[in-house]
């Protein structure tokens, strides 16, 4: 009897030892006063971000399987239209299969506002918010903001330039200061608030009768122009529907400290 | 007789039937979020399903465009005719589930003089408030001093929950979007 119980607690420790290798991870961000290309008053306040942890990684169309296995009302044969349009996870080869088309370790893609919402609660997080997002892009392997060099801005715009039809590599980029990997570089992210930053894809509302869809202080300004890459994010956040789905926008997870 | 008795059997297996009709795929009644109104109950999104509703988002602080949403609300109303009128639920859900708490919202009905049962002022959790503004295609923003930036519609749903119209015409009727609303009432 006494080794049966050994045998059990053993096995349960066993299990308990394996999750964190399992278990997506995530690094704490200190966040505080970040001068966003969107000001947070849409004049010049800088954001203020409150400590946060984040997902080391984006989530993979591995990880989107097993979401999708427990949670199977997120099938790409079962979601409801009003969460996600016809194309989403529509380059997996079957409703539960990856297939040539996605690989296990690439960051999946093709997944609504709401499904990337889903899959973050089941682990306990949500969506970052866009300033959590830019404070966390801004870093590179050695500076926290490295915003202000000409070649961290040369390197991320180039990434803009690979064309969208060629197979997104896996993820697993280089780390950056705070550990966190493929913020640039590698997809488009969904955030939290992507309905918050209020730049249409074309700006009629800011002007004439419109106008008065804004309350108070009318759409946000963007600064910083010369950080054309961040804008093409917010330009791109702000041109989405929640239930669209494309085929280079993916997705991580926060957490509160 | 016995047709009467057919059309009774028929009667007792249909309504259930229509009860438990499972919801459409492309109803916001999909989204599992509670709000609570500004008498304190809480439900279900979804029990709003089985009459037309008029949606909005608003916040009782907003002193702009806000009270002219709720006052072009109560003008689509009006343009409503009585019976038809009275089958039309009235429903404002707030982006600031900081400041307005049931009370606020109560205070905001009785100044306002929005009327139960047909208007409904409604508050929910910060996450579920903004899933609810995603589906409804809304945006929002809060700002250091606590103000909103915000788009302003009206939004028509049909009884199942699906989005049937939607206007951007605030402080004057929109005839389309009225008519929208009388056709709405005449089938739903």
């Amino acid at each position: 009897m006494g080794t049966f119980v050994m045998r059990w607690a053993w096995l349960i420790v066993g299990l308990g030892a394996a999750a964190p290798s399992l278990a997506a991870n995530y690094v704490p961000l200190p966040g505080g006063s970040f001068a966003s290309v969107i000001a947070a008053d849409n004049k010049t306040a800088p954001a203020q971000i409150a400590p946060f942890r984040l997902r080391t990684e984006p989530v993979t169309n591995a990880e989107f399987l097993a979401f999708v296995t427990a949670h199977p009302e997120w099938r790409r044969d079962r979601v409801a239209s009003v969460f996600a349009d016809g194309q989403y996870l529509s380059h997996w080869a079957s409703p539960d299969t990856l297939g040539a088309d996605a690989l296990p370790r690439q960051p999946v893609t093709r997944v609504s506002w709401f499904a990337a919402q889903a899959f973050c609660q089941s682990e306990q997080a949500r969506l970052p918010t866009w300033y959590e997002w830019e404070f966390a892009a801004a870093a590179d392997a050695h500076r926290p903001d490295a915003r202000g060099d000409p070649a961290w801005r040369d390197r991320i715009l180039s990434w803009y330039t690979r064309p969208s039809n060629t197979a997104l590599p896996l993820v697993g980029g280089d780390p950056d200061v705070h550990g966190v990997r493929d913020l640039n570089g590698l997809i488009w992210e969904w955030v939290d608030d992507f309905n918050a930053l209020l730049v249409s894809g074309d700006n009629r509302d800011q002007d004439g009768a419109d106008k008065l869809r804004f309350c108070g202080a009318g759409a946000a300004n963007l600064r910083e122009k010369e950080n054309y890459a961040t804008l093409m994010r917010v330009a791109m956040l702000s041109a989405l529907k929640a239930a669209d789905t494309t085929n280079n926008m993916g997705f991580r997870c926060a957490r509160p400290k | 007789m016995k047709r009467l008795w057919i059309a009774c059997l028929s009667l007792l297996l249909l309504a259930p039937a229509f009860a438990a009709a499972p919801l459409p795929s492309d109803s916001i009644y999909q989204l599992g979020v509670k709000l609570t109104d500004q008498q304190g109950h809480s439900w279900p999104l979804s029990e709003r399903r089985g009459r037309v509703q008029l949606v909005t988002m608003f916040y009782t602080s907003c002193t702009m465009v806000c009270p002219m949403t709720v006052d072009t609300m109560k003008l689509t109303r009006k343009a409503i005719d009585e019976p038809a009128r009275d089958k039309l639920d009235l429903l404002a859900v707030s982006f600031d589930p900081a400041r307005d708490s049931v009370e606020a919202l109560r205070r905001y009905a009785d100044k306002r003089q929005l009327d139960a049962p047909h208007w409904t002022l409604a508050r929910g959790d910060s996450q579920d408030v903004r899933a609810l503004s995603a589906l409804l295609g809304l945006q929002y923003r809060q700002l250091p001093d606590g103000d909103y930036n915000h788009s302003t519609e009206l939004i028509l749903l049909d009884p199942d929950g699906r989005i049937i119209a939607r206007t951007s015409i605030i402080g004057r009727l929109d005839p389309t979007f009225v008519e929208a609303v009388r056709k709405a009432l005449a089938t739903g």
